[in-house]
């Protein structure tokens, strides 16, 4: 992992200095809102319905075990003893005091970490696929590059004040496990013809109002010319994107309204310029980060013990059916750590359960946490010999749930519980659609299924690429809840059709269940998956689970 | 055709905590929605905003909203609003197990 070296300690000490002063500042009363609210928000102070939230960055979801427990200590100390893991690998408190947000991040300085430009129109934190450095189908560990973009673009003086937010992210696999193709600026490594690694740059891609699947603008590009032509798509952007309708201000809209043509045309002439200047300065300190990231020392695994454990125990075998991913070493697992337990919040984290999960990173996951999109914590590196004591560990912490990649895996925003933008509430409906297929018994057969819900139309649940998309709207006045079929958040990207009317909130549960269950009787064999089903049979008998009256009204 | 005027209060967070808050008929602020003024007449109500607006020393983000004379005071008319009044729905977190402290 990078170690923050001199510099990174003194820019972060001199920039939570300025910030604790612009606070006293304000709360004496010589700093209007106005003048204060942006300088809050460079630093990731938010103001919710309730309280403020204080939004932490975690650079491409990667944590050491020390880091994940400064998190719980902020929560114990300073929240309300939990805190909230993003979909775009953040964490959240929710309910920080305005006097202890200078003290919140000199701690989080200790241990590297900050909460600049995790809000305003700067380059966000940049994701990275959660099983970086572990998976089996990867072709290099992204982080390096992820974690140079970081250096670039963190208080990059010509990208503080761009037409709006602008998010990065990045895949080393072919496999998209992280949504590249929903991003300003989307990274998928791929292989050239001579077997070099490079990037396919991915760009306009976004959620939100107008969701888009983002283009590729560079099928190929070398490595070493990454960050002069990032460069030049955030300089072309900077000049080029409106700034006279917040709702037409991201790239995607840039790209949309000039064409990918003349788009790309910019990019290319600012590129010619940009490249002769990187002399190389930043291939020598990716190097450097390279040297940070290499590759845990795995022992080999005798796999007696594992596999005895599976046959006597039925509940780890679930959970290991459900839980672990491919690792690229023989005898290793990636495992996913459910936050997603029926009926409790998706993606809340207690400082307890933090505490658990940074022992378990020390004493057997090779020090490292991963935090995913799809807000579960990721032990990347578990001998499978030791996977009988992490399962028995995470049971007592409450964080055994086997539901990784089915229905109860919910991405979900906080909605209007906290969330000031929102129009209606999102963690109530999770937890009872949760909760009723929980008692069904029921989510194992379903299979892979991805629910996402959001609360508002700036889709943070990512609700365009679920299987399934709830989005909450208000309605005249009243909670209403609009269902999309058929969205896909992977390389094969797809934004969700909606299926027609809302629901109350009443209604929403009924008719997710009348749809997923419906499902089963659609499906031609018990391993094709709902998004495989409905593309084979299009929306129409998934209408028809959803809306039964309609199809009385038809039939009569 | 005139407008008819919804009643409204004049609402905001506080400053530290960033809680709710709404503004009462002697200019302070109180967590407590139902000892809130309720502004009955449009002229008034910009008038009460200014006032509210003028002690950004205390609070945050003011607005007017539409509220409802109750048996105890003022009550919520939108769904958002009520969420203010109380919390939210999945942590007993917030005004719904806090002890209300009038003119906070």
């Amino acid at each position: 992992m990078y170690v923050y070296n001199d510099f990174d300690k003194d820019f972060l000490r001199a920039r939570n200095a300025q910030f604790r002063a612009q606070v006293e500042r304000r709360i004496d009363g010589s700093l209007t809102e106005e003048e204060f609210r942006p300088l809050r928000l460079m630093n990731g102070l938010y103001l919710q319905l309730h309280a403020y939230m204080l939004r932490v960055a975690i650079p491409y979801g990667t944590l050491n075990p020390d880091q994940m427990r400064q998190l719980a200590m902020i929560a114990d100390k300073y929240d309300k003893g939990y805190g909230h893991f993003t979909t775009r690998q953040n964490i959240q408190y929710n309910w920080p005091l305005l006097s202890d947000v200078p003290d919140i991040l000199d701690v989080l300085g200790e241990v590297g970490l900050h909460a600049i430009q995790t809000s305003g129109n700067t380059i966000r934190n940049v994701t990275a696929d959660h099983f970086a450095g572990a998976a089996a189908d990867e072709i290099e560990d992204p982080r390096p590059v992820a974690e140079l973009l970081r250096q670039w673009s963190t208080d990059h003086p010509e990208f503080q004040f761009l037409p709006r937010k602008f998010k990065f992210a990045i895949t080393g696999s072919p496999n998209d496990r992280a949504v590249t193709r929903a991003h300003d600026i989307g990274l998928r490594m791929v292989r050239n013809a001579a077997g070099e690694p490079g990037f396919e740059v991915i760009v306009g891609g976004g959620l939100g109002r107008t969701p888009m699947i983002g283009q590729i603008i560079r099928d190929f590009l070398p490595k070493a010319d990454l960050l002069p032509y990032c460069e030049a798509i955030v300089a072309t952007y900077n000049l080029l994107g409106r700034r006279d309708n917040k709702y037409k201000a991201r790239i995607k809209i840039t790209v949309f309204e000039n064409g990918m043509d003349k788009f790309k045309e910019l990019v290319d002439a600012r590129f010619a310029v940009l490249r002769p200047k990187f002399t190389g300065i930043d291939q020598s300190i990716l190097a450097g980060i390279e040297a940070q990231f290499a590759p845990p020392e795995l022992r080999s695994v005798t796999l007696e013990a594992y596999t005895a454990h599976l046959a006597a125990s039925p509940a780890f075998r679930s959970w290991c059916d459900t839980n672990l991913a491919a690792h690229k070493a023989d005898g290793y697992a990636i495992v996913s750590v459910s936050i997603k337990k029926h009926g409790d919040t998706p993606g809340d984290a207690t400082a307890d359960q933090m505490r658990v999960l940074a022992d378990l990173a020390e004493r057997y996951g090779h020090g490292e946490l991963r935090i995913s999109h799809e807000q579960n914590v990721i032990l990347p590196h578990v001998a499978k010999s030791d996977l009988p004591a992490v399962y028995a560990a995470l049971k007592t912490a409450d964080l055994a749930t086997a539901n990784i990649g089915l229905i109860s895996d919910m991405i979900v925003c906080p909605g209007m519980d906290y969330c000031a933008l929102a129009t209606a509430r999102s963690v109530p409906i999770a937890q009872e659609i949760a909760t009723r297929f929980d008692e069904l018994k029921v989510e194992h057969d379903i299979g892979p299924l991805k629910l996402k819900i959001s609360g508002c139309i700036n889709a943070c649940g990512h609700h365009h690429v679920g299987h399934i998309g709830i989005l909450g709207l208000d309605r005249a006045g009243v909670e209403n809840y609009q269902v999309t079929l058929g969205g896909d958040h992977t390389e094969t990207a797809e934004i969700g059709k909606r299926a027609g009317k809302g629901f109350s909130a009443e209604e929403i549960v009924p008719a997710i269940e009348r749809l997923v269950l419906g499902y089963l009787g659609l499906r031609s064999a018990p391993d094709e998956t709902f998004l495989e089903a409905y593309r084979r049979l299009g929306p129409d008998p998934f209408k028809a689970l959803l809306y039964p009256e309609v199809e009385q009204i038809n039939a009569a | 055709m005139s407008r008819v005027f919804k009643p409204k209060v004049v609402t905001a967070n506080a400053l530290i905590e960033g809680d709710a808050v709404w503004l009462t008929a002697s200019g302070t602020w109180t967590r407590d929605m139902r000892r809130a003024e309720l502004i009955k007449d449009e002229a008034q109500a910009a008038i009460r905003l200014q006032v509210g607006e003028a002690q950004h020393d205390q609070i945050v983000g003011v607005y007017l909203v539409e509220a409802k004379a109750g048996p105890e005071g003022p009550e919520p008319v939108h769904f958002r609003e009520e969420f203010r009044t109380r919390g939210p729905s999945n942590y007993p977190h917030g005004k719904q197990v806090e002890t209300t402290k009038v003119g906070a």
